[in-house]
């Protein structure tokens, strides 16, 4: 359900949450139009909602696969917003040594499996996640993350099949963001190359449990997760939900444009009068962050003033960030070759 | 003290005996010995763990990928891909998915996934049922390399790759299963990248990998008979690579024939000659010969079939080439 009150304890930790992503994707995308580094990248913009309430609802001891659209989630998660710049920088202080970039951001130690580019794959690795949950036999899940391409992929088709056959603990969390416009064709739903009209049909004829949230809404994807995990917790086996999310204007499949310019408070807080023009919707009603700094507004007297001190020490941890990471220094060429292997170890 | 065992039964003991050892180790697979003679062989496994043998759908993507992801979620899952050619419809899992996870996390991850398949010429096997991925997955860096070619190697190499933290693919050749051979009494774990002299000569290396070996072996012994003494290595993994062992072979005898059953072009047969040209130029006193299937899909029709297998006999004519004497050659 979605907060309409503003009574969930954890609403401005959301709003902390959704604003360190999206100033954090705004300072990739700053940084990649100065040709800071090199490559394509993918911004989580408008999708922090989903990110940050699905997030709250899992357990520190939960694994976690995401995609090329990893920053939100990585964040989202908890992980150190200065070692995840410097791995998209390719720098030797990367959350990942430099070794993967944006596209593998990973971090083992807040639940992460291997952070897979290739489109799909995540719904199998997230299935042998599942699968070593069901053999531990203690409690915990896996939560995927992927958008509506993955299940243009073959291998989604079989590894949901497995994951329902086995009844493994799996939250699989589609988060639709294909473009509006594409889907009038469709009767209004947001898909451009699936013959189906409904994402959910596709989980649903393998028996797996499937809903459809909110995606703007960080309570109502909370409470589904919540729902979600309870039941693969209690063994009910997979469940699959699609998070409908607005597609930002400024995501280009592979080479972001700050479409939107830096996000401003001030159109929360109406300091900052929204001008009529292309991106008027997005301001007014699209934008996550934006909606839920005016929903707390409207419910607290005393919130222009806490979002905007949130906003200020987001900002400044975010630009510190970027500093540190454009700073540090690229790893050695000399350690090229490291890691391909673990090291064997000693056997009698 | 040692008895005899089939290469299908030391392989099933290995299993047995991971499992006993490691409850994280698990059967991903319905038929790991194929739906030949040895199939009954791996009830035992069924039997002594009914809850850690997961039979799956045709989805050899599907289980190939999902054996990774337990694997970086940490457990150990023995995935069977059954023949040799299906593993091409995993290949990215394998070769994108688990054989960079480690690299690419920054040393982060480990991802101790052991697949297994049957490949090779298996007889009948029609162009789709005859292929050899090994050499192409050699092109595949972070993926260990296991091929075996007797019942006491394939016991020690699944031991080991069981315990070892890296992804791992064991390639059993489909006809090898139930060739016997010597094991020990006692077993243990082989490390891997431990090349094994199968048999000391003077005069030339042979060196072969699983099946080529027993093929290698039977040359050996006819080449015996006309004076040529033959030593016939089995470097038993391709990664890693025991490469001393080798160069030390060549620099005795000087001469290598390289016997190896994917198709010559990029064959593993291919590598190696190249790192012995490489790196042991000196020794040789002869070109290096090759001793492959040719650049062509496996017929079905047996005749066909056999003029593209590579046999102990193209390895006798191969080796007089080497050592000067192709007059011998009826």
């Amino acid at each position: 359900m979605s907060d309409p009150d503003m009574t969930h304890p954890a609403r401005w930790e959301f709003l902390e949450k959704m604003l360190l992503i999206r100033r954090f994707e705004e300072a990739v995308g700053t940084l990649a139009n100065r040709k800071v580094f090199p490559g394509h990248y993918h911004l989580y913009i408008g999708q922090e909602a989903t990110g940050v309430g699905a997030m709250a609802a899992l357990d520190e001891r939960d694994l976690i696969t995401t995609t090329h659209r990893n920053h939100g989630h990585l964040l989202a998660r908890g992980a150190d917003p200065t070692a995840c710049l410097a791995e998209i920088l390719g720098r030797s202080t990367g959350l990942n040594g430099g070794r993967g970039g944006t596209i593998h951001l990973s971090d083992p130690s807040l639940g992460f499996l291997s952070t897979s580019g290739v489109v799909g794959s995540v719904v199998g690795l997230a299935a042998g996640g599942g699968y070593a949950c069901k053999q531990r036999n203690d409690g915990t899940l896996t939560a995927a993350f992927f958008g509506d391409g993955a299940l243009e992929e073959g291998i989604a088709f079989e590894c949901l099949n497995i994951a329902s056959l086995w009844s493994l603990p799996v939250i699989f969390i589609c988060e639709n963001n294909s473009a509006e416009a594409w889907g009038m064709a469709k009767g209004g739903y947001p898909t451009l190359v699936h013959a189906s009209n409904d994402l959910r049909s596709i989980a649903g004829s393998l028996n797996i449990k499937a809903t459809r949230v909110e995606g703007i809404d960080p309570f109502a994807v909370h409470a589904a997760v919540m729902r979600a995990a309870e039941g693969c917790r209690n063994g009910n086996g997979p469940i699959f939900i699609e998070v409908m999310t607005k597609r930002w204007a400024g995501s280009a499949p592979l080479w972001p444009e700050m479409a939107t310019g830096i996000t401003d408070l001030g159109m929360a807080t109406g300091a900052t009068i929204i001008e009529d023009g292309p991106h008027r919707e997005w301001f007014e009603v699209q934008d996550p962050v934006l909606r839920l700094a005016r929903q707390l507004m409207a419910s607290e007297p005393d919130a222009i003033e806490k979002i905007s001190t949130i906003d200020q020490r987001t900002t400044e941890r975010v630009d510190a960030a970027a500093r540190a990471a454009e700073h540090a220094p690229f790893p050695a060429v000399e350690t090229a070759s490291d890691h391909v292997f673990v090291p064997t170890r000693e056997m009698s | 003290m040692s008895n005899k065992q089939t290469y299908a039964a030391a392989f099933v003991d290995a299993l047995l005996d991971s499992m006993a050892d490691d409850n994280t180790v698990s059967l991903i697979g319905s038929a790991p010995l194929g739906l030949g003679p040895e199939r009954h062989l791996t009830e035992e496994i069924r039997r002594r763990h009914p809850a850690r043998v997961m039979d799956p759908p045709t989805a050899e993507g599907g289980i190939a990928s999902l054996g990774a992801g337990a694997a970086m979620a940490g457990v150990r899952p023995f995935v069977d891909l059954l023949t040799g050619s299906f593993v091409y419809l995993a290949w990215t899992q394998i070769v994108n998915e688990a054989a960079n996870g480690h690299y690419m996390s920054g040393g982060k991850i480990k991802v101790p996934v052991t697949y297994h398949c049957l490949e090779g010429i298996r007889g009948a096997g029609a162009p789709q049922h005859s292929q050899s991925p090994h050499a192409m997955l050699w092109n595949a860096p972070g993926l260990e390399i296991v091929i075996p070619s007797t019942a006491a190697d394939v016991y020690g190499l699944v031991r080991t790759a069981l315990l070892n933290d890296n992804p791992t693919m064991i390639l059993s050749h489909a006809r090898i299963l139930g060739i016997e051979g010597d094991v020990p009494a006692e077993r243990s774990p082989i490390p891997f990248g431990k090349a094994d002299i199968k048999r000391k000569g003077r005069d030339v290396t042979v060196v072969a990998l699983s099946i080529g070996v027993h093929h290698a072996l039977t040359a050996a012994e006819q080449l015996a008979a006309e004076g040529i003494d033959v030593e016939v290595i089995d470097p038993r993994t391709l990664v890693p690579f025991d490469e001393e062992t080798l160069l030390a072979s060549v620099a005795r005898t000087g001469r290598l024939v390289v016997v190896d059953e994917t198709p010559l072009r990029c064959s593993a047969a291919s590598e190696i000659s190249a790192t012995v040209a490489e790196k042991g130029f000196q020794s040789l006193k002869a070109p290096i010969q090759r001793v492959t299937r040719p650049d062509v899909p496996i017929a079905y029709s047996p005749p066909l079939e056999k003029a593209l297998t590579p046999d102990s006999d193209q390895i006798v004519e191969a080796v007089r080439r080497v050592v000067g004497r192709p007059e011998i050659i009826e």
